[in-house]
C-alpha cells in the first residue's frame, strides 16, 4: 500500500552534498571557516563515540535502556551549535547531541537510563531542559517559555531564543499541534526542530503524515523549511537563521530536518522485522560524518593527523563514558521521597518516617535510613 | 469581625487581584477569561486593569493551557490557569499528572512549578453534559499535586492567594454552585496570618458525630447538622484534600466514635474511601460505628434532570447519619 504511490519530494536545503562538495545557499549564508567546520568535525564523532559506548553499556547491562541518535548526529549537532548561551533548548529523549553541545555531562545524560534518577542534569545551568519522554510533551513547555521570553521582554539582536526537539512521531500528538498555535497566535520565539528520522519505532512517515511535516506549519500561519539533517552546515545555518528570526520578534518557524535513524528505536527494539538492509544502505551512503569528512579533506583542510587525533579523543572519551557510567552509585532507598513536594507534606512525611523506621528495623540496617 | 460582603466568586477575584499586584509574576490564562472575564466572570476586570500580557486568553486547548504554563513556570512566572469546566480537564491531563506534578521531584528539587490550576467543579446548576462533574480523586491519587477546595467566600480570598504564593503545583477546586454564596469577607492580614490552606476546620462543633465534609458538600452538611435535633453533629470543612489534615479528623473522631464522609464524587475509590480507611487504622479502638460514606453513585454524572437524586442532600447525609447509629 504504502509504495502505491510515490509522493512528490518537495525542497530539500544543502550545504554540503553527500560527497563533500559545499554548495552555498543565497538564503542560508554561511561561512565554512576551517577552524569551525573542524570543531564540528570533532563534535560530530565525540556524540557518534558516546552513542556507540551508551549502545555497549547496555548491552553489558551497565545502562536499562538507551535511545541511539546514530546518523542524527548532525541534525542535532547543527542546530544546537546555532544556539547562543541564553536560549534555552526543550529536548525530546534522543538528544545527545544537543546535550553534548550544551555542556551536559556524559555521566548526567547516562543516569535516566541507569535508572540512577528520573532527571539527570540541572536544567537552568545548561539551559537545557530535562529529556521527555511523552511524546510531544515538551512543544509546549517551550512554547510556554518563549512566552515568558516575549513578557520578560529578552527580545530582540541580543534576545533569547527557545527551540525544542521532536521526531516524525510527534506531528502526530495533538501536544504538538497545540504548541504549534499556540506558538503561533502569540508570535512566541521559538523554533520547533523536527527531527524526521522515517520511522516512529516501526511506523513509516506515511503512517503519521499525509503532507510533507515542514508544509504543516504554512497551516499554523508560520514559515516550514525542510533540511538536509544530515548535512551539519544546513542544519547550521537554517537553525541560525530561524533562532534569528525568533530573537528578534518575528515568531516560530518550523524545521524538518530530514534525516534517518540507522540504529533502533531503542536497545530494546528490533528494526529487522519492519525495514529493510537496503534501505539502511542508501542512507549509509548520506552519512553526516563521512561527507563532512571528505569536505575536510578535499578543502585541504584537515590531515591524517587531525583525524588521528579526533580518533584518539573519542577513544578517550569511550573510556571516560564506561567509567563514570560504573561509578555512578545507586541512590538511596529513601530518596524516593526526595523533592515531591517543595514544602512539608503532612501525609508525604508520614510516610516516608515509617519507611525510615521499617527500613531501620533489620538487623545491622544502621544507616540505611538517611 | 465583619469584612466586606462578597459571593465566592468575588472573592476568588479579589483574591486574584491582590495576588497579581503583589507579585507581577502572577499570570492569569484561560479560555475566556480575558475580555469576558471568564464564564463565571471570576477573573472579570483582571484584563482591563492587568492587561493582555497578564491575562492571557489561550486558544481553545486544555493541554496547551497547563503545557504553557509549565513553561512560563520555568521561567519565573505563577500561572493561574483557568479550566473552565470540570469536564474540560480531561484534555489536560498528560501536561498535569504526568509533567507538572513530576517535574520537581524528576529535577531533585531544580525546578519549581507554581502552577495553580483553578477548576470549577460539582453539580446543582442544572448543566448540561461534562459540567457538573467531581474530579478531586484523580488529582489527589497523584504525587507531587496539592489539592484544595474551599466552602466559604473568606476562606476563597485566602485560599487562592496562598495557592498562588505556594511552590508547589496547586489544583484549586472550586464548587460552581457556591460561586452566589454571599458572607464577609476579612481582608486585611496576609496570606501568612490566614489559616493555611492545608488545614481542616471543624465548622460546627458537636458530640455525637462527625461529618466531614468539603467544598460544596459543607454547605449541605451544616444545614443537615442544624436539621438533626436528636443528635449533636460535629461538622468538619476539610478544606485541603491533598494532603489531607488527618489530625483534626482523628481528634473529632476520637471525640464523637462517628464519622460519616459526604462528597459528590462517586464513593468508589473516592477520598471518603481512603479517608474511611485510615481512621479505622488509626481510630480503631475509638469506634463505635463503621464510617460510612455518603456520595455519588459509580455511574456517570446524569442528566440535570436527575441530579438532585445524585447529589447527596440533607436527607441522604441524615440517613448515613442513622446508620452509623444502627450499630
Amino acid at each position: 500500500m504504502s509504495d502505491s504511490t510515490v509522493r512528490e519530494e518537495p525542497e530539500l536545503i544543502q550545504l554540503l552534498t553527500p560527497d563533500g562538495e559545499y554548495v552555498p545557499h543565497p538564503d542560508y549564508p554561511f561561512e565554512p571557516a576551517t577552524a569551525q567546520v573542524r570543531d564540528l568535525y570533532r563534535d560530530l564523532v565525540l556524540v557518534r563515540r558516546l552513542d556507540a559506548e551508551a549502545v555497549a553499556l547496555q548491552r553489558q547491562g551497565e545502562l536499562g535502556l538507551w535511545a541511539s541518535l546514530l546518523g542524527q548526529e548532525a541534525a542535532q549537532i547543527g542546530s544546537a551549535r546555532a544556539l547562543e548561551p541564553q536560549d534555552m533548548a526543550f529536548p525530546s529523549y534522543r538528544e545527545h547531541g544537543v546535550a553534548w553541545c550544551r555542556g551536559v555531562r556524559p555521566r548526567d545524560l547516562l543516569a535516566m537510563f541507569r535508572g540512577v534518577t528520573n532527571g539527570g542534569w540541572d536544567p537552568y545551568e545548561h539551559n537545557f531542559h530535562l529529556y521527555t519522554i511523552v511524546i510531544g510533551s515538551q512543544t509546549l513547555h517551550a512554547t510556554g517559555y518563549a512566552m515568558g521570553v516575549q513578557r520578560d521582554g529578552a527580545l530582540g539582536e541580543d534576545g533569547t531564543a527557545v527551540i525544542t526537539y521532536f521526531g516524525d512521531g510527534a506531528t502526530s500528538q495533538g501536544d504538538t499541534n497545540e504548541a504549534f498555535n499556540y506558538a503561533a497566535v502569540n508570535n512566541a520565539p521559538v523554533v520547533f526542530f523536527c527531527q524526521n528520522n522515517q520511522w516512529a519505532i516501526s511506523e513509516p512517515n506515511d503512517r503519521q503524515s499525509k503532507a510533507p511535516i515542514y508544509q504543516r506549519a504554512a497551516g499554523f500561519g508560520f514559515p516550514g523549511i525542510r533540511v538536509d539533517g544530515n548535512d551539519v552546515f544546513a542544519c547550521l545555518a537554517v537553525t541560525r537563521k530561524a533562532l534569528q528570526h525568533a530573537r528578534e520578534g518575528q515568531g516560530p518557524t518550523l524545521i524538518e530536518a530530514f534525516t534517518y535513524r540507522m540504529g533502533a528505536h531503542t536497545t530494546s527494539d528490533d528494526p529487522t522485522r519492519y525495514r529493510t538492509s537496503a534501505e539502511i544502505e542508501e542512507w549509509r551512503r548520506k552519512d553526516p560524518i563521512a561527507r563532512l569528512r571528505a569536505y575536510l579533506v578535499r578543502e585541504g583542510k584537515a590531515d591524517d593527523g587531525f583525524f588521528d587525533a579526533v580518533e584518539a579523543e573519542a577513544e578517550k572519551l569511550g573510556e571516560q563514558v564506561r567509567a563514570e557510567c560504573r561509578a555512578l552509585p545507586d541512590p538511596a532507598p529513601l530518596d524516593i521521597f526526595r523533592e515531591v513536594y517543595a514544602e512539608p507534606h503532612r501525609e508525604l512525611d508520614r510516610q516516608r518516617a515509617e519507611f525510615a523506621d521499617y527500613l531501620a528495623s533489620f538487623e545491622g540496617a544502621e544507616g540505611a535510613a538517611r | 469581625m465583619s469584612g466586606t460582603e462578597l459571593t465566592l466568586g468575588k472573592a476568588i477575584n479579589a483574591g486574584l487581584r491582590r495576588a497579581m499586584e503583589n507579585d507581577p509574576k502572577v499570570l492569569v490564562m484561560g479560555e475566556d477569561v480575558g475580555r469576558l472575564g471568564g464564564v463565571f466572570r471570576v477573573t472579570d476586570g483582571l484584563y482591563k486593569d492587568f492587561g493582555a500580557d497578564r491575562v492571557i486568553d489561550t486558544p481553545l486547548a486544555e493541554s496547551g493551557i497547563i503545557g504553557t504554563a509549565i513553561g512560563l513556570a520555568l521561567r519565573g512566572y505563577r500561572p493561574v490557569c483557568e479550566i473552565q469546566f470540570d469536564g474540560f480537564f480531561f484534555p489536560a491531563a498528560d501536561q498535569t499528572f504526568t509533567q507538572l506534578a513530576k517535574l520537581r521531584a524528576r529535577s531533585e528539587g531544580r525546578l519549581s512549578l507554581p502552577v495553580v490550576i483553578r477548576i470549577p467543579y460539582g453539580g446543582g446548576i442544572g448543566a448540561v453534559e461534562h459540567h457538573s462533574e467531581s474530579p478531586e480523586a484523580y488529582f489527589t491519587h497523584t504525587a507531587g499535586l496539592r489539592v484544595v477546595t474551599v466552602a466559604t467566600p473568606e476562606d476563597a480570598y485566602w485560599m487562592i492567594q496562598q495557592a498562588i504564593a505556594c511552590p508547589d503545583p496547586v489544583v484549586f477546586l472550586e464548587p460552581k454552585r457556591r460561586y452566589w454564596d454571599k458572607a464577609p469577607v476579612r481582608t486585611d492580614g496576609s496570606v501568612d496570618t490566614a489559616t493555611p490552606m492545608g488545614e481542616a476546620r471543624i465548622v460546627r462543633p458537636g458530640t455525637d458525630v462527625t461529618l466531614v465534609a468539603y467544598g460544596p458538600m459543607v454547605k449541605v452538611a451544616l444545614h443537615a447538622a442544624e436539621a438533626d435535633t436528636e443528635r449533636s453533629i460535629e461538622v468538619i470543612d476539610l478544606r485541603s484534600l491533598s494532603p489531607v489534615d488527618y489530625d483534626t479528623v482523628y481528634e473529632s473522631v476520637r471525640r464523637t466514635g462517628r464519622l460519616v464522609v459526604t462528597h459528590e464524587a462517586p464513593v468508589t475509590s473516592g477520598l471518603g474511601a481512603e479517608i474511611a480507611a485510615r481512621v479505622t487504622e488509626a481510630c480503631f479502638y475509638h469506634l463505635e460505628a463503621p464510617v460510612i460514606r455518603v456520595g455519588g453513585f459509580d455511574t456517570p454524572y446524569p442528566p440535570s434532570r436527575l441530579e438532585e437524586y445524585y447529589l447527596p442532600d440533607l436527607d441522604r447525609v441524615l440517613d448515613g447519619v442513622d446508620r452509623t447509629f444502627a450499630y
